[in-house]
């Protein structure tokens, strides 16, 4: 067996163009700004959200203002016109939205924290911890949301953090499914099996390699879930069981409009208005969001 | 077949009993019923609100209320209302056909647009029709379901006006006098639904459509029907017999797992509406404090749920052979 | 004796727009195919060997970009409208993919899908559809074929859906049969079965059969002929004496070396593998694809993709500037022993 080493005259590789290596961080980014009506979704809801916070303390009326225009279509001085105490309609809506954004917030804070972890343990653990844990999350996914909502929050002064509160206490349970399907999918992979040869804890396991991995779906399912909650808010304050007067919110704005949808349109719609659009543009960023995370996506561009 | 059925069955019950105990504990802890009450000017004598407590059970510990109330629901006895003349029981039962029929009709609604919408959108993907319904998708689905009820509402209103007659109603479930014979009575509950169960449906249709349009997606892509098509099948046989056979089964977990928020979804309708149902029954409860009423109400609702939450099982194995055999 | 030629792909190519740019899948494939005879088309994952047999069915996603030719007798496939190719997809020309699986549809019974093909390409009745469907499970040796035909797919074993997939091939006495890797997704066990039920079927019909897999063992058992396939093109084309015995294309030489071996020149030897890993087919550099990864790569190699000629014999072809130099050379003795042996180390 001899080598001819004259065939192994080595000559160094050629560098070929090499297709850049990207971080996980970058692709998803990339494919985020891929998706042109999430990126104007973002935009717009940044818009939104400045206005609510910025011009609501800018503007020169305050939420709860009585001033002596009643009942009066937009004009300049009230873009949004009046209501029959004077309030000043622009300011209202400003404020409610502010409402919203703040419960929606906490309530995606609340229940994805609590959801991510419940989720977690009860995928990672399975068995019968994982029997009853899940049992208990489908208990609460079987009442239906806004009646609840409404019951638990009956009994209260109807502070806007207890309203987000209740209705996180309801949602955290689709969180929690959802993270236990990936985290079910992803102990089975090799690096948990060599993480618990070294002697890695269940609780390292868990918080460094399960639940990072998971990130993305549970990024996309809380955006979902916050574009939810303003609606279960906005239904629950229609109801006059969410937040509470003196405090507006928008639902509140609509219910004392729809007596009024022909003879004050300007009551009806603008408040509304600011349900979908706020509602609309969350949901298509986290549309885009899960496209963005979903490794295999494949969009052929034609 | 008969075997998963009854074992569905079997781990069904105790999660009615969990949730029962649950539903308890949420209504007792939810605030004073006798509040209201308390509140009045002039403010009763302690006397009455003593009554009113012995009568409501109020002077019991939590757990023996719970017993006293799960024996006599097993009885058919509700318990007693905050509102003296009303029989719990028999207000339910009879607001349960009400709230019935708006839901099944709008789910019968939803779910047949959301599947041309998800169907077409999926075989004609990235086109025109396909980001047109995926706009009109998301629009209805982040659209508060009141807003939109009021505007139909509105709508409607302005559409009799136009007409000059009463094309659809607006207000209640039924008119409160109805000339001629069952025929007349049909056309006038139907001419009351019109309005309500669309609301309803708009609001289902657009995460249903979105949903059916991915499944129907993963399955275009799917292994069998590239094999379908291999075999020199015509596209139509390819998409109806092969492709939307497939993707229509995760449809009925997703209308079963629905039920809770079309629930929610009538307890809106009802109140915009004026129906006499139980979303209405809720609303006047909760605001009047009458705990054994909502806890009446939570109860059933939790029943039906869990009950179609089964069907939906039974379906799903009736139209999946892969599961039968579990 | 030379059968008729039932398929003729001349300079066949493929690309794909991606997100990444286009994607150049198969670069200019050519064969021709007789009546009966088996032809092995071998290569790695990416080689393009899957692409070239869905173009010719005209499987290919709309968005696929398809030049060159393909002539099934005579008629042209390419930019052929779908109903033209609907007749002759499952009809004349049928597939057998890789993954049994998922290659049946889950919610129906097995001798409906059967019968199915069978109705499509016929104008029979229901009850003789599944008349033939019954024959075909019982020709593919399925045990009680009258019974199982109305069994549900994953009520079979791996290898017996596989089994189920051929006879759906075979159900209308096509001219050519195109198996993509079927034995890849099974174990080595059942895979004699499945051959064994391919060349049955190959027999029955006296179709010319495409056989593509990676596995080189699988091919030398059953191939008349062997197309190798590298980066999306052909680079070794011949009989399958030649294409064993007298490669003439390093990869050829390479994939050789790799195959373990139980005869006793070569037992107890070391494998030679190939090092590195195929090029990415978005932008491939200019010269042979292959260069990177052969030792005997000169300064022509990568300046100059080297054209498909005849080496050892008229028909047998090889794509390579030095496969004169490749006469009784072995796989050790152009590659190294191990990755490990060779200088700059292990890639």
């Amino acid at each position: 067996m001899s080598k001819n080493t004259e065939a192994m005259t080595v000559r160094p590789s050629p560098s070929a163009a090499v297709v850049r290596r990207r971080s996980q961080g970058e692709l998803v980014l990339r494919r985020f700004l891929r998706h042109r009506a999430a990126v104007i979704s973002l935009v717009l809801f940044v818009a939104v959200v400045l206005l609510a916070f910025a011009g609501g303390a800018l503007w020169r009326h305050d939420y709860a203002d009585i001033t002596s225009a009643v009942s009066e279509p937009p004009s300049f001085e009230h873009p949004f016109g009046t209501d029959n105490l004077g309030h000043d309609t622009f300011a209202q809506v400003l404020r409610g939205t502010q409402r919203s954004i703040e419960i929606a917030l906490l309530i995606a804070l609340l229940a994805g924290l609590v959801g991510t972890l419940w989720g977690a343990f009860s995928g990672y653990y399975r068995g019968v911890v994982d029997s009853v844990m899940m049992r208990f999350a489908d208990l609460v996914l079987t009442l239906p949301l806004l009646a609840v909502a409404a019951v638990l929050t009956r009994g209260t002064s109807g502070s806007w953090w207890f309203v987000a509160l209740v209705i996180a206490s309801l949602q955290w349970a689709y969180v929690s499914r959802v993270v236990r399907g990936v985290v079910l999918s992803l102990r089975e992979k090799e690096y948990v099996e060599a993480g618990r040869a070294l002697g890695a804890t269940d609780r390292w396991i868990i918080f460094r390699h399960l639940i990072p991995n998971a990130l993305g779906p549970i990024i996309v399912n809380v955006t979902i879930l916050v574009a939810a909650a303003i609606l279960v808010e906005t239904a629950l304050s229609f109801l006059g069981l969410g937040v509470q007067p003196p405090d507006t919110s928008l639902g509140l704005l609509v219910s004392g409009a729809t007596t009024a949808v022909s003879t004050r349109p300007w009551l009806f719609y603008f408040p509304g208005a600011f349900i979908v659009v706020i509602a609309l543009t969350i949901n298509f960023i986290g549309d885009g969001l899960r496209d963005a995370f979903d490794p295999t996506q494949r969009k052929v561009r034609p | 077949m008969l075997t998963y059925t009854f074992r569905r069955l079997l781990v069904a019950l105790p999660v009615i009993v969990a949730s029962t105990f649950v539903v308890f504990l949420l209504v007792t802890m939810s605030g004073d019923p006798l509040a209201n009450l308390k509140g009045r000017n002039p403010p009763p004598s302690p006397q009455v609100i003593a009554v009113e407590e012995h009568r409501l059970h109020l002077d019991q510990p939590v757990l023996q209320r719970y017993w006293t109330w799960m024996a006599g629901v097993a009885r058919g006895d509700f318990g007693p209302s905050v509102r003296t003349n009303l029989d719990i029981g028999h207000e339910i039962a009879a607001r349960f056909g009400v709230t019935l029929r708006l839901i099944a009709v709008a789910v019968v609604l939803a779910l047949l647009l959301a599947v041309v919408v998800g169907v077409l959108s999926a075989v004609k993907q990235y086109s025109g029709v396909d980001y047109g319904f995926t706009f009109a998708a998301f629009l209805f689905l982040s659209m508060p379901s009141f807003w939109f009820a009021v505007l139909l509402k509105q709508g409607g209103i302005s559409l009799n006006q136009l007409v000059g007659d009463q094309v659809v109603y607006t207000i209640g479930e039924r008119s409160v006098v109805v000339d001629g014979g069952a025929w007349a009575q049909l056309a006038d509950t139907a001419g009351h639904m019109v309005l309500p169960t669309i609301s309803l449906a708009l609001i289902s249709f657009g995460a249903w459509s979105r949903f059916q349009r991915a499944s129907m997606l993963d399955v275009l892509n799917s292994d069998y029907v590239l094999f379908a098509r291999a075999k020199g099948l015509s596209r139509r046989r390819v998409v109806v017999r092969h492709a939307l056979r497939t993707a229509l089964i995760p449809m009925t977990t997703v209308t079963a797992l629905d039920f809770a928020s079309l629930i929610s979804g009538a307890v809106i309708i009802e109140t915009v509406f004026q129906w006499r149902g139980l979303g209405d029954f809720l609303v006047t409860s909760v605001n009047q404090r009458d705990a054994y009423a909502v806890l009446a109400w939570l109860l059933v609702v939790a029943v039906a749920v869990i009950v179609f939450n089964l069907i939906a099982d039974l379906l799903y194995a009736l139209l999946d052979p892969r599961i039968r055999y579990e | 004796m030379t059968r008729e030629i039932v398929l003729e792909v001349e300079d066949l190519t493929v690309s794909f727009p991606t997100e990444d740019g286009l994607v150049r899948a198969v670069r200019g494939v050519s064969y021709t195919l007789r009546r009966g005879e088996v032809l092995g088309i071998v290569g790695e994952s990416g080689s393009g060997k899957s692409v070239t047999s869905m173009a010719v069915m005209g499987l290919l996603p709309g968005s696929a970009k398809v030049g060159g030719s393909v002539r099934f007798r005579g008629q042209e496939l390419v930019g052929a409208p779908d109903k033209e190719l609907r007749t002759i997809r499952g009809g004349r020309i049928a597939m057998v993919f890789q993954d049994p699986m998922t290659s049946l549809n889950p919610v129906y019974p097995v001798g409906d899908q059967i019968a199915e093909a069978v109705r499509a390409h016929n104008d029979v009745s229901a009850a003789a559809a599944r008349e033939r469907a019954i024959e075909l499970l019982a020709i593919m040796q399925i045990p009680r074929p009258r019974e199982r035909a109305r069994d549900y797919p994953h009520e079979f074993s791996g290898g017996m859906r596989q089994r189920v997939v051929i006879a759906t091939a075979m159900a209308n006495d096509p001219d050519v049969i195109i198996a993509d890797e079927p034995t890849t997704a099974l174990d080595v066990t059942v895979q004699a079965q499945v051959l064994r039920a391919l060349e049955t079927a190959r027999a029955a019909t006296d179709a010319a059969m495409v056989l593509i897999t990676h596995d080189l063992g699988v091919v030398a058992g059953t191939a008349d002929r062997v197309l190798v396939m590298y980066a999306g093109r052909p680079v070794e084309l011949g009989d399958v004496d030649s294409i064993y015995y007298e490669p003439r294309m390093p990869y050829t030489l390479g994939l050789i070396g790799s195959l373990p071996r139980l005869d006793d020149a070569r037992r107890g030897e070391r494998l030679v593998p190939i090092t590195g890993s195929p090029p990415s087919l978005l932008d491939l550099p200019p010269g042979c694809p292959f260069g990177p990864r052969c030792p005997m790569r000169q300064e022509v190699c990568e300046s100059a993709e080297p054209e498909l000629l005849a080496a050892s014999a008229p028909d047998h072809l090889a794509a390579c500037h030095f496969s004169a130099d490749l006469e009784g050379r072995r796989p050790e003795d152009v590659f190294a022993l191990t990755s490990a042996d060779h200088p700059g180390g292990a890639r």
